[in-house]
């Protein structure tokens, strides 16, 4: 009954805006004007509408800025994450700068030129200096970028570390990632879908060699300072292992190995302690507290990042960055794989 | 340029077709370029109803995730009991609101309806090279819209992978209930969809080449034209490699095959398969997606141009860099497409690669703007609606191209890479500039088309409205994105750390439903002129380019005499030496008078 009377009462609304529209358009004819023309008035307004947007669009641009700058990430906690930030900062410097030179233009030409009846504008075709100029300006700008950008990529990718990463994988499937670490001897034994069965959830070939020291873990303990060489694996479809604090993420690709290296830098101690998370930390709890739901204490953790199903939004493991000393007798309560077969 | 004696004979037949037309060849199956625009045009906007209306559902999600809504039950049925939506249902509505927006509404709605009503009407052409071909293409079209129409109402629900569709997760009905008959029905309807398009596509080039008026030559094409003839061959350039990428999935859901499938064990069943790779399905997806990107972009660009122009009353600044910046940015598209790629494994190496060339694109790009701004200056300009859409796509094409910097940069790209910094980037910079171009197209090509005039007062508000709202939505996730929140998440409550955006979630919502509301204002004005709006004049906007010599009332073959000869370039407004501050095409020029 509602809905019908919802349906009844849409009707007469668009029939009433017809009606008014047709006695608006009639007076406009009584007065002999074309409504669709536009008119001194018109272009008076809708110029000092374009220079009231142009202002309120950059004044709420800084707003956001400055209210919700406290939102993002906290500083990085990885040694290429700091590089990364840096690009981060000069190309985000270089596009805001841009933002704020050519909106204005942009808004301000609108309402300056601005049509007038006895007005006309100039017949102005081209200029091949100004336009060479604003190809090659642009064109060196993006030169440094590239560069620039391609050398931290590369540095990224390809890091070399004196020492020896510690390998870790991590395996993904629907809707919770596991980490295998490869023990003492810092090689994965070979693993592949068809052998699991049982407890043995990852599919580990235990007979091989290499997996006899490999242990199983529901979170991720890194020793701080200690280059770690993540390998990722997919049991069923792509996921992605995001790890925001790090500036870290790579696809998990069933059927492929891919790999991601960084160096934590901070534990999570320390983390905990800086200035700008205790903040966050402080207002989140606030929220949570109204909401009456648990505190939360800040922990890193891995996201999947990658649409993967109906609770792809729920599909996370904590990461704790800790000293060697800690992590050492982490790994010790660690039982390997064999041993809970 | 070949003469078109033929033509006038041409034209004759069309007036002895025109006595025998009834409802079906005038409404339905009809061959005239021109009512296959309006058909275009009118499909994608109910598309388009579809698409926004679905985005609405799921910003009450994202916004207010606990509360019970009634109206979603209302909507989504068993998908939403007592109000509450399924994850599975907030994947599906995404995933749709993706396809629509970008094929339906921004493909087929925007190239379909401009390319069709112009390209004969501008080039001084009778009608498209084959008006049977062009017929088939919108009735291709037609036919996977109902398709995908029905794939929302199947009983394991709609496609939901996203609309990139990656397997295995679009391969496996095991995977989510979406990729059942769904991803079936999916597969037809974009199967059918890039036939469609390809016909259209085909029409357009040969068009375009082969039967331009007298005196147009390639250097007196209007803007529109060429970002049509672009756009048409990037067209037929990259759908194909999609539509083998379609098949291929097909073939793994269907045959048994390998091709995107290895080493799986999905819901506790281990699969046969072995060998294939979803990185393949990657790339073939994406030689055809960033393309796309500019399939839907150049259109809006093109007709941006050519309103700019008239509407400032100034020739378009920098004609030949318009053109050089388009075919600049569309050779640069088919060799950038693996920026989506950079996490997916693929060697460090290509990424360098493609971060090279798709930082390059910002060069034209920002060529085209600096262009669009120079035309305003020192312009008489007349804020039409139209004219209001386009100076509000460039700002859009500004602020969204600006972001782009930072995600074509591979370093940078993997820590915002899938979050709603990516999401803010394209719906400002594709979705927004292109959804813009097509208003504009449409404030400003209407009296052509329905021969009648849109209401200015209500065009003026949907403007704003629209404008407002645009930013409102899409400026605040970029803040969102950089907190880390991935996107296509049913709800942030189970991060802690995502807490805190939560107001800003709300105020995104909020902006959205206005947004959509606003939108009623447009339909209501299109169809109230359609049918009650004041008779439009021949040319109403005092417009150079040849349509506006052709008769308010429409025949087939366009002009009833002969078509009118070319004797200069499209952007003659407020030249020196003439009475009026424009100047049509078909007027010869002056004695001593330099041409472009």
């Amino acid at each position: 009954m509602t809905g019908l009377l919802m349906v009844v009462v849409l009707f007469l609304a668009v029939f009433a805006a017809a009606q008014i529209m047709r006695i608006y358009e009639l007076s406009a004819k009584a007065r002999q004007e074309r409504e669709y023309e536009v008119t001194d008035k018109d272009n008076n307004t809708q110029g000092r509408y374009m220079l009231l947007f142009g202002i309120g669009l950059l004044v709420s641009l800084v707003w956001m800025m400055m209210t919700w700058g406290e939102i993002m990430l906290p500083k990085p906690s990885s040694l290429h994450g700091v590089e990364i930030d840096r690009l981060w900062d000069i190309s985000m410097g270089l596009i805001i700068f841009m933002f704020f030179l050519v909106q204005p233009v942009l808004f301000y030409f609108a309402y300056k030129y601005r049509g007038r009846k006895d007005n006309q504008a100039t017949y102005y075709e081209h200029n091949n200096r100004l336009e060479f100029i604003w190809t090659i300006v642009p064109a060196i700008a993006l030169a440094v970028l590239i560069i620039y950008g391609l050398t931290t990529w590369s540095n990224v990718m390809n890091p070399d570390s004196e020492e020896e990463p510690m390998v870790v994988e991590l395996y993904a499937q629907q809707f919770k990632w596991t980490a295998r670490y490869s023990g003492a001897d810092n090689t994965l034994g070979f693993a592949n879908v068809r052998l699991i069965g049982g407890a043995n959830t990852v599919g580990v070939d235990t007979t091989h060699a290499n997996s006899a020291d490999d242990f199983l873990a529901t979170e991720i303990h890194l020793p701080v300072g200690r280059p770690v060489l993540f390998k990722f694996r997919s049991q069923d479809v792509i996921h992605s292992a995001y790890m925001p604090h790090f500036r870290a993420q790579m696809n998990c690709v069933p059927g492929m190995e891919t790999h991601f290296q960084f160096t934590p830098t901070v534990t999570t101690a320390e983390i905990r302690q800086d200035a700008d998370v205790q903040g966050k930390v402080e207002r989140i709890n606030a929220i949570r507290q109204a909401k009456g739901l648990e505190l939360y204490n800040y922990d890193y953790i891995l996201l999947c990042n990658k649409i993967c199903g109906s609770a792809h939004y729920n599909m996370q493991m904590n990461i704790v960055v800790e000293t060697q000393a800690e992590y050492d007798a982490w790994v010790k309560e660690q039982k390997t794989i064999a041993e809970t077969l | 340029m070949a003469s078109h004696d033929h033509d006038n004979d041409h034209a004759h037949d069309h007036d002895h077709e025109h006595h025998v037309e009834n409802f079906w060849t005038k409404y339905i199956f009809s061959q005239d370029h021109k009512m296959i625009g309006k058909q275009f045009l009118i499909t994608g906007m109910f598309m388009g109803i579809v698409g926004v209306f679905m985005s609405m559902l799921f910003r009450l999600q994202l916004a207010w995730p606990d509360q019970k809504f009634a109206i979603l039950e209302t909507f989504l049925g068993k998908w939403a009991p007592e109000g509450q939506m399924d994850p599975n249902m907030y994947l599906a509505l995404v995933t749709i609101h993706g396809t629509i927006m970008v094929f339906f509404v921004l493909t087929a709605g925007l190239s379909g309806t401009f390319s069709n009503l112009l390209i004969p009407l501008q080039i001084g052409a009778r009608d498209m090279a084959s008006g049977f071909l062009n017929m088939l293409s919108y009735w291709f079209f037609a036919a996977s819209s109902v398709i995908m129409l029905a794939s929302l109402f199947v009983e394991t629900g709609p496609a939901s992978g996203g609309w990139t569709i990656y397997p295995p997760l679009s391969a496996l009905p095991q995977a989510m209930p979406g990729s059942g008959t769904g991803m079936t029905l999916w597969l037809v309807s974009m199967t059918l969809f890039i036939a469609g398009s390809l016909l259209g596509s085909l029409n357009y080039i040969v068009t375009i080449i082969n039967l331009r008026t007298k005196g147009m030559a390639m250097t007196r094409l209007p803007l529109t034209i060429w970002a049509f003839l672009v756009t048409a061959i990037l067209g037929v350039l990259s759908f194909p490699v999609l539509l083998s990428a379609a098949l291929l999935l097909m073939f793994d859901r269907m045959l048994g095959t390998s091709f995107y499938l290895s080493d799986i064990m999905v819901a506790g069943e281990l699969l046969h398969n072995e060998g294939g790779s979803p990185v393949l399905y990657e790339h073939l997806f994406w030689f055809l997606g960033h393309p796309e990107v500019y399939i839907i972009l150049l259109p809006a660009l093109g007709i941006t141009s050519e309103v700019i122009a008239t509407n400032s009353r100034k020739p378009i600044f920098g004609y030949r860099a318009m053109v050089g910046s388009i075919l600049a940015i569309a050779f640069l598209s088919f060799i950038v497409w693996g920026h989506h790629m950079f996490i997916t494994g693929m060697n460090p190496f290509l990424g360098s690669v493609f971060t090279f060339t798709t930082l390059l694109i910002a060069i034209p790009s920002a060529v085209k703007a600096f262009n669009y701004i120079t035309t305003l200056w020192k312009g008489n300009i007349q804020f039409t609606p139209a004219m209001l859409f386009s100076i509000g796509l460039v700002s859009t094409f500004v602020a969204g191209g600006l972001t782009g910097i930072i995600l074509g940069d591979s370093a940078l790209d993997i820590n915002v890479h899938d979050t709603y910094f990516v999401v803010a980037h394209f719906h400002i910079v594709m979705g927004l500039s292109a959804i813009f171009g097509m208003f504009a197209g449409v404030y400003h090509w209407f009296p052509k088309m329905y021969r009648r005039m849109m209401n200015k007062g209500l065009g003026y508000l949907h403007f704003w409205l629209t404008f407002i709202s645009a930013y409102g939505v899409f400026f605040p996730m970029h803040f969102t994105g950089l907190a880390g929140l991935p996107r296509r998440y049913y709800s942030n409550a189970e991060f802690p750390i995502f807490d805190e955006l939560q107001d800003i979630n709300v105020i995104i919502s909020m902006f959205a439903i206005l947004g959509g509301i606003a939108q009623l204002i447009f339909f209501f004005n299109f169809f109230y002129s359609m049918w009650r709006g004041p008779k439009a004049p021949q040319n109403p906007w005092r417009s150079n380019t040849l349509e506006w010599t052709t008769p308010v009332e429409h025949i087939h073959g366009n002009w009833p005499g002969e078509i009118p000869s070319v004797h200069r370039w499209p952007y003659d407004y407020s030249k020196p030496g003439h009475d009026e501050d424009f100047v049509p095409q078909s007027t010869p020029l002056k004695e001593g008078e330099v041409g472009h």
